[in-house]
């Protein structure tokens, strides 16, 4: 048993050094947003709210603020409707379509972004102009893939005699969709979803080879920027993001969380009634 | 009869799947493949012989087999640890290792631009504490770092979906039947583990391999990989894109035959379980 405990130790010394190397250089950002320091940021100089307030008049981090989320907005939400169509459509194709189209979607995945990028440059520059609609086609296409992984399995896993039972029962095809085909594809249409618009506000390179000059995302406008003295500018951004982030993720975990409780809540309940 | 999967659903993603991704793929050949003159000529795919681009190439290869070596390393004991935090704490914990991957990773490659810096914070420390002053920045091993930081997560998610689908139940069984913890590691616990490890390298090595902007920012242009190669034959002044395609056809090549392989020698369908 001395065994045991050593090992539960060193799980949990391990446990710990891990979160601080994650978080660690998250907290430095949080912790240099707030530097009075004008030059080293390694050097406190001061706590200060100096960067906040030049980056709500930054129009240049705010423009690409605003076209990261609209990208990855309209991206997740193009890509979340086509993925979802594909996977219902691919039940009633034969096996071997399947796989091909599945090989397909695997294609932007296993391609190095760059690659995906710089094709994607070479057919836009021959036939149109560079613009925000390049860019948005671009990510379609580099994030799609991620909705069909989700979704598929779902619609692999469904009991397709529940909808006709419904059609049986009088219900329009549609309705019956939405009553009874949806639902269960809810959790997995919500993952590729948040997946996909991950993504999207992640990438760099597809981003950089297909966007029109002028316009930025926030990782091509950093890309362009860091080196030029906005850095406290981004690391109030940065602070920011991370306590978004962190709010939206409490909120849904919140749920989860009342799910749980409840569900143990009632086991108690039923406990206690047995006493 | 009406059924469900109407193969004409997966009609519009198809479209766009061929258009986006097949037709770019086949004009990025092209272009690979013939000269300024529009004629026929390998000289632009030959290019990757020569050292200049070759030696980059090698060096990607190299770091990106490290840097999944790494993750792999530092991933498989913490999703391990994370299985073990089983019952309700278990979503919180591994909310706190998706939260970071929202962050913006040129955000996060900043803050390591912070740490590592000459006058950085980990130089403020070490003379603090009266050891030397570390030159970090600029090298490979700065680039290599923050890769492993940026792709961690890609890593850990996997091989800890794997891990949670294992039933405790076997667990047990194999202890009362005598099995030491090491026995369970290695005749249970690896190799169910398999298929996230799959997802898990290919998740890391491929985005790796292309990696160009974490090199720029924490190599300073002193450290050249593939990725900056092709760049620079996009966009710089000396731009040319016949040979920029012939080395993005030869990285793209290089991953198709190394996933291939990599499947074959591990089997079996590795499953996508990001999330």
């Amino acid at each position: 048993m001395v065994k045991q405990k050593v090992i539960d130790t060193a799980s949990r010394v391990y446990l710990i050094f891990a979160l601080i190397l994650l978080y660690l250089p998250i907290l430095i950002l949080i912790i240099s947003s707030f530097n009075a320091s004008p030059r080293n940021k390694a050097v406190w100089g001061g706590f200060s709210l100096e960067g906040y307030g030049k980056l709500i008049h930054n129009d240049m981090i705010m423009q690409a603020l605003g076209t990261t989320i609209l990208l990855a907005a309209g991206a997740a939400l193009v890509s979340t409707v086509l993925g979802t169509m594909a996977c219902i459509g691919m039940l009633g194709m034969k096996k071997r379509s399947r796989t091909w189209l599945m090989g397909l979607t695997n294609i932007p995945m296993l391609n190095a972004d760059i690659v995906t990028g710089v094709a994607l440059m070479l057919l836009f520059s021959r036939f149109v102009d560079l613009s925000f609609w390049t860019m948005l086609i671009a990510h379609i296409t580099l994030i799609i893939p991620y909705v069909v992984l989700c979704v598929q399995p779902k619609v692999m896993h469904l009991n397709t005699s529940m909808y006709e039972a419904a059609l049986d029962l009088g219900a329009s095809p549609v309705y019956a969709f939405w009553k009874v085909v949806l639902p269960e594809l809810v959790p997995g249409i919500v993952a590729g979803f948040m997946l996909s618009f991950t993504m999207s506000l992640d990438d760099f390179s597809v981003t950089y080879f297909t966007k029109a000059p002028g316009i930025h995302t926030m990782s091509t406008m950093i890309n362009a920027e860091y080196r030029k003295g906005i850095q406290t500018e981004l690391y109030a951004l940065s602070t920011i993001v991370f306590l978004l982030v962190l709010l939206v993720l409490f909120l849904m975990n919140r749920k989860a969380w009342k799910k749980v409780d409840g569900v143990r809540g009632r086991k108690g309940g039923r406990q206690r009634e047995k006493a | 009869m009406k059924r469900l999967g109407k193969r004409l659903l997966a009609g519009p993603y198809l479209m766009w799947m061929l258009l986006f991704t097949v037709v770019p793929l086949v004009l990025l050949a092209y272009n690979a493949f013939t000269g300024a003159d529009g004629s026929f000529t390998l000289t632009n795919v030959a290019v990757i012989l020569d050292p200049v681009n070759g030696k980059p190439f090698l060096r990607s290869i190299g770091m990106s087999v490290l840097v999944t070596v790494i993750c792999l390393v530092l991933s498989f004991p913490l999703a391990l640890i994370l299985r073990k935090c089983s019952g309700n704490k278990n979503s919180f914990i591994v909310m706190i290792f998706i939260l970071p991957m929202w962050m913006n990773f040129m955000l996060r490659t900043l803050a390591w631009r912070l740490i590592l810096l000459n006058n950085g914070i980990l130089n403020q420390i070490l003379t603090a504490l009266g050891f030397g002053r570390v030159h970090l920045m600029n090298t490979i091993w700065a680039v290599i770092l923050g890769t492993v930081y940026d792709y961690l997560p890609f890593m850990v998610l996997p091989i800890y979906n794997a891990l949670v689908k294992i039933d405790n139940d076997v667990i047990s069984a194999a202890q009362d039947l005598g099995a030491g913890q090491w026995t369970i590691l290695r005749r249970i616990i690896i190799p169910l583990s398999i298929p996230g490890v799959v997802s898990g390298i290919t998740m890391v090595m491929v985005p790796s391999i292309s990696e160009f902007v974490i090199a720029s920012m924490l190599g300073g242009g002193k450290v050249y990989l593939i990725g900056n190669v092709i760049e620079q034959a996009f966009n710089s002044g000396y731009a040319d894109i016949h040979a920029g395609s012939g080395l993005s056809l030869s990285l793209m090549v290089l991953i198709l035959i190394s996933m291939v392989i990599y499947r074959l020698f591990d089997g079996e369908e590795g499953e996508s379980s990001l999330w």
